[in-house]
Protein backbone atom coordinates (compact mmCIF):
# COMPACT_ATOMS: atom_id res chain seq x y z
CA UNK A 1 0.00 0.00 0.00
CA UNK A 2 1.31 3.50 -0.67
CA UNK A 3 -0.48 5.76 1.62
CA UNK A 4 0.01 9.65 1.92
CA UNK A 5 0.11 11.64 5.14
CA UNK A 6 -0.43 15.19 6.16
CA UNK A 7 0.78 15.97 9.48
CA UNK A 8 -0.53 18.86 11.16
CA UNK A 9 0.33 20.76 14.50
CA UNK A 10 -3.18 20.31 16.92
CA UNK A 11 -2.79 23.91 17.86
CA UNK A 12 -3.12 25.46 14.46
CA UNK A 13 -6.30 23.83 14.05
CA UNK A 14 -7.37 23.40 10.12
CA UNK A 15 -6.30 26.41 9.00
CA UNK A 16 -5.97 27.40 4.80
CA UNK A 17 -2.23 26.19 5.17
CA UNK A 18 -3.38 22.74 6.20
CA UNK A 19 -6.25 22.60 4.06
CA UNK A 20 -4.16 23.41 1.03
CA UNK A 21 -1.34 20.87 2.47
CA UNK A 22 -4.51 18.11 2.78
CA UNK A 23 -5.27 19.06 -0.60
CA UNK A 24 -2.23 17.72 -2.34
CA UNK A 25 -2.10 15.40 -0.46
CA UNK A 26 -5.37 14.03 -1.68
CA UNK A 27 -4.21 14.82 -5.15
CA UNK A 28 -0.96 12.86 -4.51
CA UNK A 29 -2.86 9.78 -2.89
CA UNK A 30 -5.03 9.71 -5.91
CA UNK A 31 -2.05 9.47 -8.40
CA UNK A 32 -0.46 7.04 -6.35
CA UNK A 33 -3.72 4.66 -5.86
CA UNK A 34 -3.49 4.60 -1.83
CA UNK A 35 -4.97 6.63 1.01
CA UNK A 36 -4.43 10.25 3.02
CA UNK A 37 -4.17 9.87 6.28
CA UNK A 38 -3.62 13.12 8.97
CA UNK A 39 -1.03 12.78 11.82
CA UNK A 40 -1.94 15.29 14.25
CA UNK A 41 0.60 16.43 16.88
CA UNK A 42 -1.24 17.41 19.97
CA UNK A 43 -4.79 18.07 21.11
CA UNK A 44 -6.80 19.74 18.64
CA UNK A 45 -10.43 21.36 18.61
CA UNK A 46 -13.48 19.08 17.86
CA UNK A 47 -14.29 21.35 14.71
CA UNK A 48 -10.66 20.56 13.48
CA UNK A 49 -10.71 17.34 13.99
CA UNK A 50 -14.07 16.86 11.88
CA UNK A 51 -12.51 18.81 9.33
CA UNK A 52 -9.73 16.23 8.92
CA UNK A 53 -11.82 13.03 9.39
CA UNK A 54 -14.33 14.42 6.46
CA UNK A 55 -10.93 15.22 3.92
CA UNK A 56 -8.85 12.27 5.33
CA UNK A 57 -9.38 8.47 4.90
CA UNK A 58 -7.38 8.45 8.45
CA UNK A 59 -6.61 10.57 11.65
CA UNK A 60 -4.13 9.50 14.27
CA UNK A 61 -3.61 12.03 16.67
CA UNK A 62 -1.04 12.10 19.68
CA UNK A 63 -3.38 14.17 22.05
CA UNK A 64 -0.96 14.28 25.21
CA UNK A 65 -1.72 17.58 27.06
CA UNK A 66 2.28 18.32 26.71
CA UNK A 67 1.79 18.82 23.17
CA UNK A 68 -0.26 21.35 23.49
CA UNK A 69 2.52 23.75 24.08
CA UNK A 70 4.90 23.01 21.11
CA UNK A 71 8.36 21.98 22.03
CA UNK A 72 10.18 21.00 18.62
CA UNK A 73 12.00 18.40 20.28
CA UNK A 74 8.78 16.59 21.47
CA UNK A 75 7.01 17.50 18.42
CA UNK A 76 9.19 15.60 16.33
CA UNK A 77 9.53 12.58 18.82
CA UNK A 78 5.74 12.57 18.54
CA UNK A 79 5.43 12.85 15.01
CA UNK A 80 7.88 9.90 14.25
CA UNK A 81 5.21 7.80 16.60
CA UNK A 82 2.58 8.83 14.24
CA UNK A 83 4.19 8.18 11.71
CA UNK A 84 4.67 4.28 13.11
CA UNK A 85 0.71 3.87 14.48
CA UNK A 86 -0.26 5.47 11.12
CA UNK A 87 1.01 2.25 9.59
CA UNK A 88 4.62 3.39 8.69
CA UNK A 89 4.65 2.68 4.64
CA UNK A 90 3.94 6.28 3.59
CA UNK A 91 5.22 7.72 0.22
CA UNK A 92 4.91 10.96 1.57
CA UNK A 93 4.62 13.18 4.64
CA UNK A 94 3.65 16.73 3.75
CA UNK A 95 3.74 19.41 6.09
CA UNK A 96 2.03 23.58 5.90
CA UNK A 97 4.13 26.33 5.65
CA UNK A 98 4.02 27.44 9.63
CA UNK A 99 7.59 28.15 11.43
CA UNK A 100 7.02 24.83 13.39
CA UNK A 101 6.14 22.57 10.38
CA UNK A 102 9.12 23.93 8.89
CA UNK A 103 11.58 23.59 11.14
CA UNK A 104 10.26 19.42 12.07
CA UNK A 105 10.59 18.41 8.20
CA UNK A 106 13.98 18.21 7.56
CA UNK A 107 15.10 16.33 11.20
CA UNK A 108 11.86 14.51 10.69
CA UNK A 109 13.17 13.02 7.20
CA UNK A 110 16.38 12.25 8.65
CA UNK A 111 14.42 9.95 11.53
CA UNK A 112 12.29 8.10 9.02
CA UNK A 113 14.91 7.56 6.75
CA UNK A 114 13.63 9.70 3.77
CA UNK A 115 14.22 12.52 1.75
CA UNK A 116 13.40 16.11 3.09
CA UNK A 117 11.99 19.26 0.70
CA UNK A 118 11.02 22.70 1.56
CA UNK A 119 8.89 25.41 -0.03
CA UNK A 120 7.64 23.13 -2.48
CA UNK A 121 5.15 24.73 -4.98
CA UNK A 122 3.61 21.53 -6.87
CA UNK A 123 4.41 17.73 -6.17
CA UNK A 124 4.01 14.75 -8.09
CA UNK A 125 5.14 11.08 -8.15
CA UNK A 126 7.05 9.74 -10.74
CA UNK A 127 7.40 6.37 -10.61
CA UNK A 128 9.27 5.54 -7.38
CA UNK A 129 10.30 9.09 -6.39
CA UNK A 130 8.69 12.59 -6.00
CA UNK A 131 9.16 15.42 -7.94
CA UNK A 132 9.02 18.45 -5.78
CA UNK A 133 9.06 21.84 -7.22
CA UNK A 134 10.19 24.98 -5.75
CA UNK A 135 12.45 28.35 -6.79
CA UNK A 136 16.03 28.45 -6.54
CA UNK A 137 18.44 31.82 -6.41
CA UNK A 138 16.19 34.33 -4.68
CA UNK A 139 13.61 33.29 -6.81
CA UNK A 140 15.32 33.82 -10.50
CA UNK A 141 14.85 30.25 -11.41
CA UNK A 142 13.20 27.49 -10.83
CA UNK A 143 14.04 24.38 -10.15
CA UNK A 144 12.63 20.74 -9.57
CA UNK A 145 13.82 18.22 -7.62
CA UNK A 146 14.05 14.11 -7.39
CA UNK A 147 13.39 12.98 -4.04
CA UNK A 148 14.69 9.60 -3.61
CA UNK A 149 14.02 8.27 -0.41
CA UNK A 150 10.76 7.31 1.24
CA UNK A 151 9.20 8.91 2.56
CA UNK A 152 9.78 12.38 0.93
CA UNK A 153 8.73 14.95 4.06
CA UNK A 154 7.78 17.70 2.21
CA UNK A 155 6.94 20.98 3.32
CA UNK A 156 4.48 23.17 1.07
CA UNK A 157 3.94 26.74 -0.18
CA UNK A 158 0.20 25.06 1.21
CA UNK A 159 -2.00 28.07 0.68
CA UNK A 160 -1.14 27.93 -2.77
CA UNK A 161 -2.54 24.10 -3.02
CA UNK A 162 -6.54 23.81 -3.65
CA UNK A 163 -8.32 22.86 -0.36
CA UNK A 164 -8.98 18.91 0.17
CA UNK A 165 -12.43 17.87 -0.91
CA UNK A 166 -14.68 16.05 1.62
CA UNK A 167 -14.81 12.42 1.15
CA UNK A 168 -17.84 10.27 1.02
CA UNK A 169 -18.03 9.21 4.52
CA UNK A 170 -15.76 10.67 7.01
CA UNK A 171 -12.12 8.99 8.14
CA UNK A 172 -11.79 6.54 11.32
CA UNK A 173 -10.13 8.64 14.54
CA UNK A 174 -7.63 7.11 16.13
CA UNK A 175 -5.95 8.37 19.34
CA UNK A 176 -2.78 7.66 20.78
CA UNK A 177 -0.35 8.31 23.72
CA UNK A 178 2.91 9.12 23.09
CA UNK A 179 5.91 8.88 24.55
CA UNK A 180 7.83 12.14 25.36
CA UNK A 181 11.31 12.88 27.14
CA UNK A 182 11.76 16.32 28.92
CA UNK A 183 13.19 18.80 26.06
CA UNK A 184 17.01 20.22 26.39
CA UNK A 185 15.17 23.30 24.57
CA UNK A 186 12.79 24.54 26.39
CA UNK A 187 10.48 27.44 24.46
CA UNK A 188 9.63 29.13 27.46
CA UNK A 189 7.87 32.43 26.41
CA UNK A 190 5.95 33.85 23.35
CA UNK A 191 5.05 37.25 22.62
CA UNK A 192 2.65 37.06 19.82
CA UNK A 193 2.97 40.38 17.69
CA UNK A 194 0.23 42.90 17.76
CA UNK A 195 -1.99 41.59 14.83
CA UNK A 196 -5.02 43.96 13.69
CA UNK A 197 -7.26 41.99 11.51
CA UNK A 198 -6.53 39.00 9.27
CA UNK A 199 -3.20 37.52 8.78
CA UNK A 200 -0.93 38.56 5.71
CA UNK A 201 -0.98 35.33 4.29
CA UNK A 202 -4.96 35.11 4.92
CA UNK A 203 -5.17 38.90 3.52
CA UNK A 204 -7.19 39.84 0.39
CA UNK A 205 -5.64 42.91 0.22
CA UNK A 206 -2.23 44.31 0.55
CA UNK A 207 -0.20 47.46 0.53
CA UNK A 208 2.86 47.15 1.10
CA UNK A 209 5.61 50.15 1.18
CA UNK A 210 9.84 49.31 0.63
CA UNK A 211 13.30 50.71 0.80
CA UNK A 212 12.34 53.77 -0.67
CA UNK A 213 9.88 55.19 1.49
CA UNK A 214 13.19 56.22 3.67
CA UNK A 215 11.45 55.72 7.09
CA UNK A 216 8.28 54.57 8.93
CA UNK A 217 6.42 58.12 9.37
CA UNK A 218 5.21 57.25 5.24
CA UNK A 219 3.97 53.51 6.73
CA UNK A 220 1.28 55.68 8.70
CA UNK A 221 0.24 57.29 5.60
CA UNK A 222 -0.03 54.12 3.65
CA UNK A 223 -2.28 52.67 6.43
CA UNK A 224 -4.52 55.42 5.67
CA UNK A 225 -4.79 53.82 2.02
CA UNK A 226 -4.67 50.84 3.29
CA UNK A 227 -7.54 51.20 6.19
CA UNK A 228 -9.32 53.15 2.95
CA UNK A 229 -9.24 49.70 1.21
CA UNK A 230 -9.77 47.10 3.95
CA UNK A 231 -6.11 45.69 3.10
CA UNK A 232 -3.43 44.90 5.49
CA UNK A 233 -0.04 46.16 5.66
CA UNK A 234 3.11 44.39 4.44
CA UNK A 235 6.61 45.32 3.67
CA UNK A 236 10.03 44.55 1.82
CA UNK A 237 13.09 42.77 3.51
CA UNK A 238 14.70 45.87 3.41
CA UNK A 239 12.20 48.47 5.46
CA UNK A 240 12.50 45.80 8.11
CA UNK A 241 15.70 45.19 8.56
CA UNK A 242 15.96 48.87 8.76
CA UNK A 243 13.67 49.14 11.60
CA UNK A 244 11.32 50.57 10.07
CA UNK A 245 8.36 47.98 10.42
CA UNK A 246 8.18 45.03 12.52
CA UNK A 247 9.61 41.96 11.12
CA UNK A 248 6.40 40.04 10.66
CA UNK A 249 5.22 42.42 7.88
CA UNK A 250 7.93 41.18 5.84
CA UNK A 251 6.87 39.69 2.08
CA UNK A 252 9.13 37.92 0.27
CA UNK A 253 11.87 34.90 0.01
CA UNK A 254 12.61 34.94 3.90
CA UNK A 255 9.41 36.39 5.04
CA UNK A 256 5.64 35.87 4.19
CA UNK A 257 4.63 34.47 0.94
CA UNK A 258 0.98 35.86 0.23
CA UNK A 259 -1.65 35.23 -2.49
CA UNK A 260 -4.05 38.49 -2.18
CA UNK A 261 -6.39 39.49 -4.90
CA UNK A 262 -4.58 42.67 -4.56
CA UNK A 263 -1.37 43.58 -3.76
CA UNK A 264 -0.28 47.20 -4.24
CA UNK A 265 3.67 47.61 -4.44
CA UNK A 266 4.50 51.03 -2.75
CA UNK A 267 8.21 52.33 -3.65
CA UNK A 268 9.10 48.87 -3.59
CA UNK A 269 11.76 48.01 -6.20
CA UNK A 270 10.97 44.56 -6.58
CA UNK A 271 14.12 42.35 -6.14
CA UNK A 272 13.41 38.78 -6.94
CA UNK A 273 13.69 37.85 -3.37
CA UNK A 274 10.74 39.84 -2.60
CA UNK A 275 9.06 38.93 -6.14
CA UNK A 276 9.28 35.17 -4.39
CA UNK A 277 6.85 36.35 -1.62
CA UNK A 278 4.31 37.75 -3.42
CA UNK A 279 4.29 35.60 -6.56
CA UNK A 280 1.08 34.39 -5.94
CA UNK A 281 -1.20 37.64 -5.75
CA UNK A 282 -4.15 37.61 -8.42
CA UNK A 283 -3.45 41.41 -9.65
CA UNK A 284 -0.38 43.61 -8.50
CA UNK A 285 -0.22 47.44 -8.66
CA UNK A 286 3.09 49.60 -8.31
CA UNK A 287 3.65 52.83 -7.46
CA UNK A 288 7.79 53.86 -8.16
CA UNK A 289 9.28 56.54 -9.15
CA UNK A 290 12.00 54.17 -11.24
CA UNK A 291 10.18 53.39 -14.86
CA UNK A 292 12.53 50.62 -15.09
CA UNK A 293 12.30 49.01 -11.56
CA UNK A 294 11.55 45.11 -12.18
CA UNK A 295 8.52 45.66 -10.54
CA UNK A 296 7.05 46.94 -13.34
CA UNK A 297 7.42 43.87 -15.24
CA UNK A 298 5.41 41.93 -12.22
CA UNK A 299 2.65 44.22 -11.93
CA UNK A 300 -1.09 44.34 -14.06
CA UNK A 301 -0.92 48.67 -13.30
CA UNK A 302 0.95 51.23 -11.96
CA UNK A 303 2.07 54.50 -12.08
CA UNK A 304 5.75 55.59 -12.66
CA UNK A 305 5.55 59.20 -10.06
CA UNK A 306 6.86 59.92 -6.19
CA UNK A 307 4.50 58.08 -3.48
CA UNK A 308 4.80 61.04 -2.32
CA UNK A 309 2.42 63.00 -4.71
CA UNK A 310 0.45 59.98 -5.13
CA UNK A 311 -0.76 58.47 -2.33
CA UNK A 312 -2.03 61.39 -0.66
CA UNK A 313 -4.21 61.92 -3.80
CA UNK A 314 -4.61 58.45 -3.91
CA UNK A 315 -6.74 57.64 -0.63
CA UNK A 316 -8.95 60.63 -1.19
CA UNK A 317 -10.08 59.40 -4.72
CA UNK A 318 -10.70 56.23 -2.68
CA UNK A 319 -12.32 57.43 0.11
CA UNK A 320 -14.92 59.34 -2.26
CA UNK A 321 -15.21 56.38 -4.54
CA UNK A 322 -16.07 53.82 -1.70
CA UNK A 323 -18.02 56.98 0.04
CA UNK B 1 32.42 28.12 26.60
CA UNK B 2 32.82 27.12 22.67
CA UNK B 3 30.57 28.17 19.77
CA UNK B 4 31.21 26.97 16.05
CA UNK B 5 29.54 28.44 13.11
CA UNK B 6 29.04 26.97 9.92
CA UNK B 7 29.94 28.85 6.82
CA UNK B 8 28.86 28.54 3.13
CA UNK B 9 30.19 30.31 -0.22
CA UNK B 10 27.83 30.77 -3.18
CA UNK B 11 27.29 32.86 -6.07
CA UNK B 12 26.57 36.17 -5.34
CA UNK B 13 22.77 36.80 -5.40
CA UNK B 14 22.88 40.02 -6.00
CA UNK B 15 23.30 39.43 -9.16
CA UNK B 16 20.73 41.29 -11.94
CA UNK B 17 18.20 39.09 -13.11
CA UNK B 18 18.85 40.57 -16.55
CA UNK B 19 22.52 38.80 -16.10
CA UNK B 20 21.36 35.53 -14.63
CA UNK B 21 22.01 32.38 -16.74
CA UNK B 22 21.75 28.56 -16.10
CA UNK B 23 24.14 25.90 -17.64
CA UNK B 24 21.60 22.68 -18.65
CA UNK B 25 24.68 20.57 -17.85
CA UNK B 26 25.09 21.41 -15.15
CA UNK B 27 21.37 21.96 -13.94
CA UNK B 28 22.82 24.91 -12.02
CA UNK B 29 23.28 28.79 -12.71
CA UNK B 30 26.38 29.85 -14.70
CA UNK B 31 29.07 31.97 -12.57
CA UNK B 32 29.31 34.89 -15.23
CA UNK B 33 31.26 37.70 -14.00
CA UNK B 34 29.58 37.34 -10.19
CA UNK B 35 31.89 37.18 -7.91
CA UNK B 36 31.71 34.60 -5.04
CA UNK B 37 30.26 35.25 -1.31
CA UNK B 38 29.76 34.22 2.01
CA UNK B 39 26.03 33.49 2.27
CA UNK B 40 24.03 35.90 4.11
CA UNK B 41 22.65 33.88 7.08
CA UNK B 42 25.75 32.24 7.96
CA UNK B 43 27.26 35.97 8.14
CA UNK B 44 24.78 36.72 10.63
CA UNK B 45 25.45 33.63 12.15
CA UNK B 46 29.12 34.95 12.58
CA UNK B 47 27.51 38.19 14.16
CA UNK B 48 24.97 36.30 16.76
CA UNK B 49 27.89 34.42 17.79
CA UNK B 50 30.29 37.32 18.16
CA UNK B 51 27.37 39.10 20.19
CA UNK B 52 27.27 36.40 22.22
CA UNK B 53 31.18 36.85 23.04
CA UNK B 54 30.82 40.23 24.04
CA UNK B 55 27.88 39.81 26.35
CA UNK B 56 29.39 36.55 28.23
CA UNK B 57 32.55 39.18 28.78
CA UNK B 58 34.26 36.24 29.76
CA UNK B 59 36.37 32.89 27.80
CA UNK B 60 34.23 32.17 24.50
CA UNK B 61 35.93 30.42 21.78
CA UNK B 62 34.45 30.49 18.58
CA UNK B 63 35.14 28.41 15.23
CA UNK B 64 33.94 28.92 11.87
CA UNK B 65 33.40 25.43 9.60
CA UNK B 66 33.08 25.40 5.66
CA UNK B 67 32.66 22.63 3.68
CA UNK B 68 33.49 24.20 0.29
CA UNK B 69 35.96 24.71 -2.74
CA UNK B 70 39.41 25.90 -2.00
CA UNK B 71 38.08 29.98 -2.78
CA UNK B 72 36.18 29.40 0.68
CA UNK B 73 39.23 29.71 2.14
CA UNK B 74 38.03 33.65 1.31
CA UNK B 75 34.94 33.07 3.43
CA UNK B 76 36.87 31.65 6.57
CA UNK B 77 39.17 34.68 6.25
CA UNK B 78 36.98 37.55 6.36
CA UNK B 79 34.99 35.49 9.45
CA UNK B 80 38.29 35.55 11.04
CA UNK B 81 38.68 39.00 10.36
CA UNK B 82 35.17 39.57 12.01
CA UNK B 83 37.67 38.24 14.95
CA UNK B 84 36.33 35.00 15.02
CA UNK B 85 39.49 32.94 16.74
CA UNK B 86 39.99 30.03 14.14
CA UNK B 87 39.04 28.00 10.90
CA UNK B 88 38.69 25.01 9.53
CA UNK B 89 37.76 24.06 5.85
CA UNK B 90 37.18 20.78 4.71
CA UNK B 91 37.83 20.43 0.96
CA UNK B 92 35.17 19.25 -2.07
CA UNK B 93 35.69 17.33 -4.75
CA UNK B 94 33.38 16.35 -6.87
CA UNK B 95 29.45 17.45 -6.84
CA UNK B 96 29.87 21.31 -6.88
CA UNK B 97 26.16 21.60 -5.34
CA UNK B 98 25.87 18.48 -3.10
CA UNK B 99 22.78 17.88 -0.93
CA UNK B 100 22.17 18.96 2.05
CA UNK B 101 22.43 15.55 3.62
CA UNK B 102 25.79 15.13 2.43
CA UNK B 103 26.51 18.53 3.74
CA UNK B 104 25.03 17.70 7.05
CA UNK B 105 27.43 14.41 7.22
CA UNK B 106 30.63 15.89 5.93
CA UNK B 107 29.87 18.92 8.63
CA UNK B 108 29.07 16.31 11.66
CA UNK B 109 32.20 14.58 11.12
CA UNK B 110 34.34 17.81 10.68
CA UNK B 111 32.63 18.92 14.05
CA UNK B 112 33.64 15.69 15.81
CA UNK B 113 37.00 15.56 14.57
CA UNK B 114 37.24 19.09 15.89
CA UNK B 115 35.81 18.30 19.17
CA UNK B 116 37.98 15.14 19.79
CA UNK B 117 41.21 17.38 19.44
CA UNK B 118 39.66 20.81 20.89
CA UNK B 119 36.68 19.41 23.46
CA UNK B 120 33.11 20.23 22.90
CA UNK B 121 31.12 22.94 21.16
CA UNK B 122 28.18 24.22 23.07
CA UNK B 123 26.56 25.25 20.70
CA UNK B 124 26.58 25.19 16.65
CA UNK B 125 25.27 27.87 14.79
CA UNK B 126 24.15 27.43 10.67
CA UNK B 127 22.25 29.80 8.52
CA UNK B 128 18.54 29.77 8.22
CA UNK B 129 19.04 29.27 4.18
CA UNK B 130 21.36 30.28 1.43
CA UNK B 131 21.06 32.40 -1.13
CA UNK B 132 21.68 30.09 -4.03
CA UNK B 133 19.90 27.04 -3.87
CA UNK B 134 17.79 27.80 -0.46
CA UNK B 135 16.26 24.41 0.57
CA UNK B 136 17.37 25.22 3.88
CA UNK B 137 17.58 21.72 5.39
CA UNK B 138 21.45 21.62 6.39
CA UNK B 139 20.76 23.08 10.14
CA UNK B 140 17.80 20.10 10.37
CA UNK B 141 19.97 17.50 9.17
CA UNK B 142 23.02 18.35 10.88
CA UNK B 143 21.39 18.41 14.06
CA UNK B 144 19.98 14.65 14.02
CA UNK B 145 23.62 13.93 12.49
CA UNK B 146 25.01 15.07 15.79
CA UNK B 147 21.82 13.65 17.61
CA UNK B 148 21.43 17.34 19.42
CA UNK B 149 18.55 19.38 20.14
CA UNK B 150 17.57 22.55 17.55
CA UNK B 151 15.68 26.00 17.11
CA UNK B 152 15.02 27.12 14.38
CA UNK B 153 15.00 31.29 13.06
CA UNK B 154 17.15 32.27 15.88
CA UNK B 155 18.32 35.96 16.02
CA UNK B 156 20.23 35.96 19.25
CA UNK B 157 21.90 33.98 22.09
CA UNK B 158 22.44 35.52 25.13
CA UNK B 159 23.94 33.68 28.69
CA UNK B 160 21.16 32.44 30.36
CA UNK B 161 20.86 30.71 33.90
CA UNK B 162 23.25 27.89 33.45
CA UNK B 163 22.77 27.81 29.87
CA UNK B 164 21.53 29.80 26.79
CA UNK B 165 18.72 31.86 26.19
CA UNK B 166 17.91 31.77 22.70
CA UNK B 167 15.52 34.80 20.77
CA UNK B 168 13.60 33.79 17.46
CA UNK B 169 11.22 34.52 15.25
CA UNK B 170 8.11 32.86 14.48
CA UNK B 171 5.57 33.49 11.90
CA UNK B 172 3.05 35.22 14.62
CA UNK B 173 5.88 36.87 16.67
CA UNK B 174 8.42 35.86 19.20
CA UNK B 175 10.11 33.08 20.95
CA UNK B 176 12.34 32.92 23.80
CA UNK B 177 13.89 29.44 24.47
CA UNK B 178 16.55 27.87 27.21
CA UNK B 179 19.01 25.76 26.03
CA UNK B 180 21.54 23.55 27.88
CA UNK B 181 24.41 22.50 25.89
CA UNK B 182 25.33 21.00 23.56
CA UNK B 183 22.34 22.12 21.24
CA UNK B 184 21.97 23.48 17.34
CA UNK B 185 20.20 26.53 16.01
CA UNK B 186 19.89 27.70 12.72
CA UNK B 187 19.96 31.60 12.45
CA UNK B 188 18.14 34.49 11.05
CA UNK B 189 18.51 38.22 10.35
CA UNK B 190 17.49 41.10 12.47
CA UNK B 191 18.46 44.53 13.08
CA UNK B 192 20.66 43.68 15.23
CA UNK B 193 22.71 41.21 13.84
CA UNK B 194 23.49 42.65 10.68
CA UNK B 195 27.37 41.89 9.96
CA UNK B 196 30.18 44.12 11.00
CA UNK B 197 32.49 45.27 8.74
CA UNK B 198 36.28 43.76 10.01
CA UNK B 199 38.80 46.57 10.87
CA UNK B 200 41.88 46.95 8.70
CA UNK B 201 44.33 45.64 11.33
CA UNK B 202 41.63 42.72 11.90
CA UNK B 203 41.85 41.70 8.59
CA UNK B 204 45.93 42.14 8.32
CA UNK B 205 45.17 39.63 11.66
CA UNK B 206 43.08 37.12 10.06
CA UNK B 207 46.34 35.47 8.38
CA UNK B 208 48.18 34.93 11.02
CA UNK B 209 45.14 33.13 13.17
CA UNK B 210 44.76 28.95 12.44
CA UNK B 211 42.92 27.44 9.60
CA UNK B 212 43.15 23.91 9.83
CA UNK B 213 42.18 21.77 5.88
CA UNK B 214 40.85 18.47 6.17
CA UNK B 215 40.26 16.42 3.45
CA UNK B 216 36.69 14.03 2.92
CA UNK B 217 39.90 11.12 3.24
CA UNK B 218 40.50 12.67 6.64
CA UNK B 219 37.02 12.35 7.92
CA UNK B 220 36.83 9.02 6.51
CA UNK B 221 34.06 10.27 4.19
CA UNK B 222 35.92 9.44 0.96
CA UNK B 223 32.90 7.90 -0.47
CA UNK B 224 31.29 8.15 -3.90
CA UNK B 225 28.01 9.14 -2.21
CA UNK B 226 29.67 11.77 -0.33
CA UNK B 227 31.45 13.53 -3.54
CA UNK B 228 28.18 12.80 -5.22
CA UNK B 229 26.01 14.13 -2.80
CA UNK B 230 23.02 13.12 -3.88
CA UNK B 231 21.13 10.29 -1.71
CA UNK B 232 18.16 11.91 -0.83
CA UNK B 233 17.71 14.19 -3.54
CA UNK B 234 19.01 15.88 -6.74
CA UNK B 235 18.00 18.67 -9.64
CA UNK B 236 16.36 17.36 -11.81
CA UNK B 237 15.52 19.99 -13.76
CA UNK B 238 16.12 24.31 -13.50
CA UNK B 239 15.09 26.57 -15.89
CA UNK B 240 14.55 30.98 -15.67
CA UNK B 241 10.63 31.75 -15.45
CA UNK B 242 9.26 33.64 -18.09
CA UNK B 243 5.77 35.18 -16.24
CA UNK B 244 6.99 39.02 -16.70
CA UNK B 245 2.87 40.33 -17.42
CA UNK B 246 2.57 43.50 -19.31
CA UNK B 247 2.21 46.42 -17.02
CA UNK B 248 -0.02 49.14 -18.05
CA UNK B 249 0.89 52.29 -16.90
CA UNK B 250 -1.47 55.24 -15.59
CA UNK B 251 -1.49 57.86 -18.81
CA UNK B 252 -2.78 61.88 -18.57
CA UNK B 253 -1.52 65.13 -19.04
CA UNK B 254 -1.85 65.90 -15.43
CA UNK B 255 -0.72 64.12 -11.97
CA UNK B 256 -4.40 64.41 -11.13
CA UNK B 257 -5.58 62.22 -14.28
CA UNK B 258 -2.75 59.54 -13.92
CA UNK B 259 -3.70 58.74 -9.84
CA UNK B 260 -7.57 59.00 -11.20
CA UNK B 261 -6.55 56.42 -13.11
CA UNK B 262 -4.97 54.24 -10.99
CA UNK B 263 -7.54 54.86 -7.91
CA UNK B 264 -10.00 53.28 -10.55
CA UNK B 265 -8.69 49.97 -11.53
CA UNK B 266 -7.98 49.47 -7.49
CA UNK B 267 -11.02 50.09 -6.90
CA UNK B 268 -12.79 47.92 -9.41
CA UNK B 269 -10.44 45.29 -8.10
CA UNK B 270 -11.36 45.62 -4.17
CA UNK B 271 -15.47 46.10 -5.16
CA UNK B 272 -14.93 42.80 -7.51
CA UNK B 273 -13.62 41.12 -4.07
CA UNK B 274 -17.15 42.40 -2.21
Amino acid sequence: MANIAVCVLGSLGYDRAAQGAAGAGRALAESVGGELHALVIGPAENDAVAALAAVADRVVIGANEALRDYQPEQALQAAQQLHAAGGGDYVAVLLSNDTYSQEIAPRLAHRLGGSSMADAAAIRADGDHLLAQRTAYGGKAISIYRLKKQPAVVWLRARGFEPAPEQPSPGDITTVDVALDPPRIRITGRQVAAQEGVRLEDAQVIVSGGRGLGGPEPFEELRELADTIGAEQGASRAACDAGWVPPNWQVGQTGKKVAPELYIAIAISGASQHLLGMGDSKVVAAINTDADAPIFKHCSFGIVEDYKQVVPLLTEKLQSMAG
Amino acid sequence: MKLLVCLKQILDPDVPARDFQIDPAAKAARRGGANLVTNIFCENAVETALQFREAAGGDVKITALCYGESSAEDCLRKAMAMTVDEACLVERNGNTNPEAAAVGRVLAAAIRRLEQDGGPFDAVLVGRESGDWGVGQTGGLLAEELGRPALGFVESLQPGNGGVTLRRQTDVGIEVAEAEAPFLVTITNNEDNVPRIPKTRDVMMSYRKPLQKLSLADLELDSEEIRDGSSIFEVEEIFIPTDEVECELAEGDTLEERVDQLAKRIHEVVASIG
